[in-house]
């Protein structure tokens, strides 16, 4: 089996910079820029010690769901509430708002609803990201998503009055 | 969800600033084309006339944590060079290469501005008065080109021989020097 091999820092970070700005924005909105310099200096520091090339993209989003639930424990005084939302299931909302509508839950749920929700990364690299195992990653992600759903009172459409 | 130009300056600053990169690069605009040019914390270690897959040959050389940057002090000797005020460059160099190759290039550096010199009598200056060839390779293979001035490196009968950048380069690098062309 051929390793893969590390690309050089520059081409790793033009290829990451722009999609963990944004979702450090989705995550801690107008905080987002020091903990996107804060990502990428600790990927600069750890990047000599990679071993191959691979999921590199899930390794950098491990980094800042790391310094994004650092930085949601200091603050979570900041966040949203969910009540202020309006009621709309949430897999219509569009990729950009999910943001504002996590914006009450738990960092780890939040981050697990993000990843999965706006990133489409797999479970097993969400574990990764979050430290934690695959079923746990799930577990988080479908408990924001119940946490929501019960916040924005959202039924099935046949359910309603 | 673009990076702005600022963001990305304050990012590069603080990995230089933390002393975490290994090898930094940027791109010198000159009258013979574009150079890209790398350096280490120890000096100077590439110029290159062909930017294409330069950042993987520095991150085999020098480590991975490569990064763009701008290299001001050599983008200034350079363009005075360029310019023609400038006949030695007092950057400091980074060289990591074969004992004969950093003989042959140390004895290289030694040739006058506006000077040509051959393989056969640069090979002689290293104690290899048979090793034209090979001084030939060291040439071809010389990391800092312009700077360590492999372009007055002539053959026997003056002809110019051969150039990484090119002969029309060769040429118009000894032209701005003012050397003696056959």
């Amino acid at each position: 089996m051929t390793v893969e091999p590390i690309p050089p820092f520059e081409r790793f970070y033009l290829a990451h910079r722009d999609e963990v700005l944004g979702y450090l924005r989705r995550l801690l909105g107008q905080r987002a820029d020091d903990a996107w310099q804060e990502t990428f200096l600790r990927a600069l520091r750890a990047y000599d010690r990679l071993q191959h090339g691979r999921h590199l993209r899930a390794w950098v989003f491990t980094i800042a769901t790391n310094v994004a639930l650092d930085d949601l424990r200091a603050k979570t005084s900041d966040t949203l509430e969910p009540g202020d939302e309006p009621a709309v299931e949430l897999r219509r909302y569009a990729f950009r708002e999910l943001e504002h509508l996590t914006g009450g839950l738990p960092p780890t749920e939040r981050a697990a609803v993000v990843l999965r929700y706006g990133y489409d990364l797999p479970y097993a690299q969400i574990a990764d990201a979050l430290g934690s195992s695959e079923d746990a990653a799930r577990a988080a992600a479908s408990s924001g998503v119940r946490r929501l759903r019960s916040a924005h009172s959202v039924r099935p459409s046949k359910e309603s009055p | 969800m673009n990076v702005t130009p600022d963001l990305d300056a304050r990012f590069r600053d603080a990995a230089l600033r933390e002393g975490i990169v290994d090898v930094r690069f940027d791109e010198v605009d000159s009258p013979i084309g574009s150079l890209f040019v790398a350096a280490t914390d120890r000096g100077l270690c590439r110029i290159s006339f062909w930017p294409e897959g330069m950042e993987d040959v520095l991150a085999r050389t020098y480590g991975v944590r490569v990064l763009r940057s701008p290299l001001d002090a050599v983008r200034r000797e350079l363009d005075e060079y360029f310019a023609g005020s400038r006949r030695t460059f007092d950057l400091p160099l980074d060289l990591r290469v074969a004992p004969f190759h950093a003989d042959v290039l140390r004895e290289l550096a030694l040739v006058p501005y506006g000077r040509t010199e051959t393989y056969g009598a640069l090979a002689a200056k290293v104690g290899r008065p048979r090793a034209a060839r090979a001084v030939g390779t060291v040439m071809n293979r010389n990391p800092i080109p312009i700077v360590l001035p492999c372009h007055r490196i002539v053959g026997a009968n003056g002809s110019l021989t051969g150039y990484a950048g090119g002969l029309d380069v060769k040429r118009r690098l000894l032209q701005l020097e003012g050397a003696t062309l056959v």
